[in-house]
């Protein structure tokens, strides 16, 4: 019932307030905050994506931006040879994803814990380094993209466009996200977390069930990937830099583990965060890295954990509640 | 009934087990048979390899030499799964349940692999209501029905381990593995899990592994002794209890269970 009412009324909450953004930038006569909203919303798009491995499957995976990048890298190589047609840049994009998380996810998940963590940054890096090695591409300093991709109706040139299809994507997703939670693969998925030995013992394949959850993460992080080569007309190595993806796992974290809307408060946060201290001072890491240690520290589990009234685990105790709601001023501050 | 079990073709059969971890056998030449509706007790001291047994059985370990069949399929090589999907579930000796979901939902996640062939990842499990039932069917069995809507961490140990055999039950088995289900309990509890065994007999085959020797006696058909990784005797009860070897080996001189 409670989680009902997280459906009900936070999820759209959410997804009317980003919908005014456009609108309020428009008014405002600054349209850099569509960019900057865009931007948003394709983060949390990737972080939502990589809630499913490090949220549900309590699998961290330092590596996400690897897809991130091969999102890109699928415009910009294409338009590069003049294919700026979407569909097919969205249908590459899924294809190379999907056989690059099934071939490292294969051997990643052959191991757990730390040689996780490592394995997955190896891969990443590998795909870095063959994105600066590739010269026709751009190398080192990246590749422009000139035509946005086009999908018939409508292209990605542009913020507004981005933004919006970055806003419809992030609520399917999320919509998907929240029925997958509460399916059977979403509770073996999070019961192999909590317990893969007796996920075996019951009969599944942990393996099967983790590679499953990778392989479609990686995909919609690689399509994220693509939303940010439009918006940025530009698909770069940096993209796939190693930073990338530990930023993305801070935005899991602080928005809180598991939680299906977490990812989307913490790359609010965190990027808004971003740009209020890049204002301040060129090192704007000194300021952020307090806030983000403050955060992990005081709202375990994430700040978006602190809507836990609205959305508790089962039967959450009164003075729980009354103390996620502290939470909530003091994130909200 | 026990010249009948014998007669049958074997349910669950080990031909000269072994495992080693080091220089120890911790399994050593095992052979046993389990008839189709037997409960077979395994016994023995601290250390005889009885968890190791049933970690070969279940698949959770593969043997070093001898064979495991299941009916008439061998499997000494398969993986846990292969095993689970021929019918044989088991429980741990270690309540092994999801804390974080309600007992119905630990129920359902056990009974979904036999009501579903793949996994959904758009219907809510509750609303699958095949799966809903047959879970209900296997709390109920272990009088769990009262509390089907609380999370596991809520329950009072008991009654986590009864989960712990209902979430074997509702996984439909043919052949159950029993790891000390009774490991910890009051006697009081004790007394519910003998009363459930007593009426889950006849319809599972099962091996029971258990330390409490009043419960052993009351419920096996038969009784398999080990002893340093090796069976030293199979018998009824009656036999058990007076087979001079397992006396000295394992009940001590003044034994009067």
């Amino acid at each position: 019932m409670q989680e009902s009412s997280y459906r009900r009324w936070v999820l759209p909450l959410l997804f009317l307030v980003l919908a005014a953004v456009p609108f309020v930038a428009q008014w405002l006569g600054e349209p850099f905050y569509v960019t900057l909203g865009a931007r948003i919303l394709i983060y949390a798009l990737a972080a939502l994506a990589l809630n499913l491995v490090l949220g549900f499957a309590g699998l961290v995976s330092f590596g996400h931006a690897m897809f991130l990048g091969l999102g890109c890298y699928a415009v910009g190589i294409l338009s590069f040879y003049g294919i700026g047609n979407g569909w097919v840049q969205l249908a590459v994009c899924i294809v190379v994803c999907a056989l690059v998380a099934l071939v490292v996810g294969t051997v990643c998940l052959r191991t757990s814990g730390i040689g996780f963590i490592m394995i997955t940054l190896a891969f990443a890096q590998m795909f870095y380094f063959l994105a600066v090695s590739l010269r026709e591409y751009g190398g080192d300093d990246g590749l422009n993209i000139y035509d946005a991709s086009a999908f018939g109706l409508f292209d990605l040139g542009g913020s507004q466009p981005v933004y919006w299809a970055a806003w419809g994507l992030l609520l399917a997703a999320s919509l998907g996200m929240l029925r997958l939670r509460r399916s059977p693969f979403g509770m073996i998925l999070r019961a192999t977390h909590a317990n893969p030995r007796r996920v075996d013992a019951l009969g599944y394949s942990v393996f099967g069930v983790r590679l499953t959850a990778y392989v479609a993460s990686g995909v919609l992080t690689g399509i994220a990937g693509l939303l940010l080569a439009n918006l940025t007309a530009f698909a770069s190595p940096s993209y796939m830099s190693w930073p990338v993806s530990g930023e993305l796992i801070v935005m899991v974290v602080i928005g809180g583990l598991g939680n299906v809307l977490g990812p989307i408060f913490g790359a609010v946060a965190y990027l808004l965060m971003e740009e209020a201290f890049k204002s301040v001072t060129q090192h704007w890491m000194l300021l952020m890295g307090p806030v983000v240690v403050v955060i992990a520290m005081l709202a375990r589990g994430g700040y978006g954990r602190s809507l836990a009234w609205l959305w508790p685990a089962r039967q959450a105790p009164v003075k729980k509640a009354q103390a996620s709601k502290a939470e909530v001023k003091e994130a909200s501050v | 009934m026990t010249a009948a079990t014998m007669a049958a073709p074997a349910a669950l059969a080990t031909r000269d087990l072994v495992r080693r971890f080091g220089g120890l056998a911790a399994t050593d030449g095992v052979s046993l048979d389990v008839a189709p509706g037997e409960l077979h007790a395994l016994i023995g001291p601290n250390g005889a390899g009885k968890t190791t047994l049933i970690n070969l059985l279940s698949g959770e370990l593969r043997p070093d030499g001898g064979a495991v069949t299941l009916g008439a399929a061998d499997v000494s090589r398969a993986t846990v799964q292969e095993r689970v999907a021929l019918g044989m579930l088991r429980s741990y000796q270690v309540t092994s349940v999801f804390d974080s979901y309600t007992v119905l939902e630990n129920a359902c996640l056990a009974a979904l692999r036999k009501r579903r062939r793949g996994l959904s990842a758009w219907t809510a499990l509750r609303n699958c209501a095949d799966v809903v039932d047959a879970a209900r069917e296997a709390l109920s069995a272990c009088r769990l029905d009262a509390v089907a809507e609380a999370p596991v961490e809520s329950l009072a140990y008991g009654q986590r381990r009864q989960l712990e055999i209902a979430m074997a039950l509702a996984g439909q088995p043919s052949v159950l593995l029993l790891d000390e289900p009774m490991a910890g309990m009051s006697a009081a509890e004790s007394a519910g899990v003998i009363a459930l065994l007593q009426s889950l007999k006849g319809r599972y085959t099962i091996v029971l592994v258990e330390h409490d020797m009043n419960a052993v006696f009351a419920l096996a058909d038969r009784i398999s002794v080990l002893v340093y990784g090796k069976i030293i005797a199979t018998g009824t009860a009656d036999a058990i209890r007076n087979h001079p070897d397992v006396r000295r080996a394992y009940l001590g001189d003044d034994a009067d269970a």
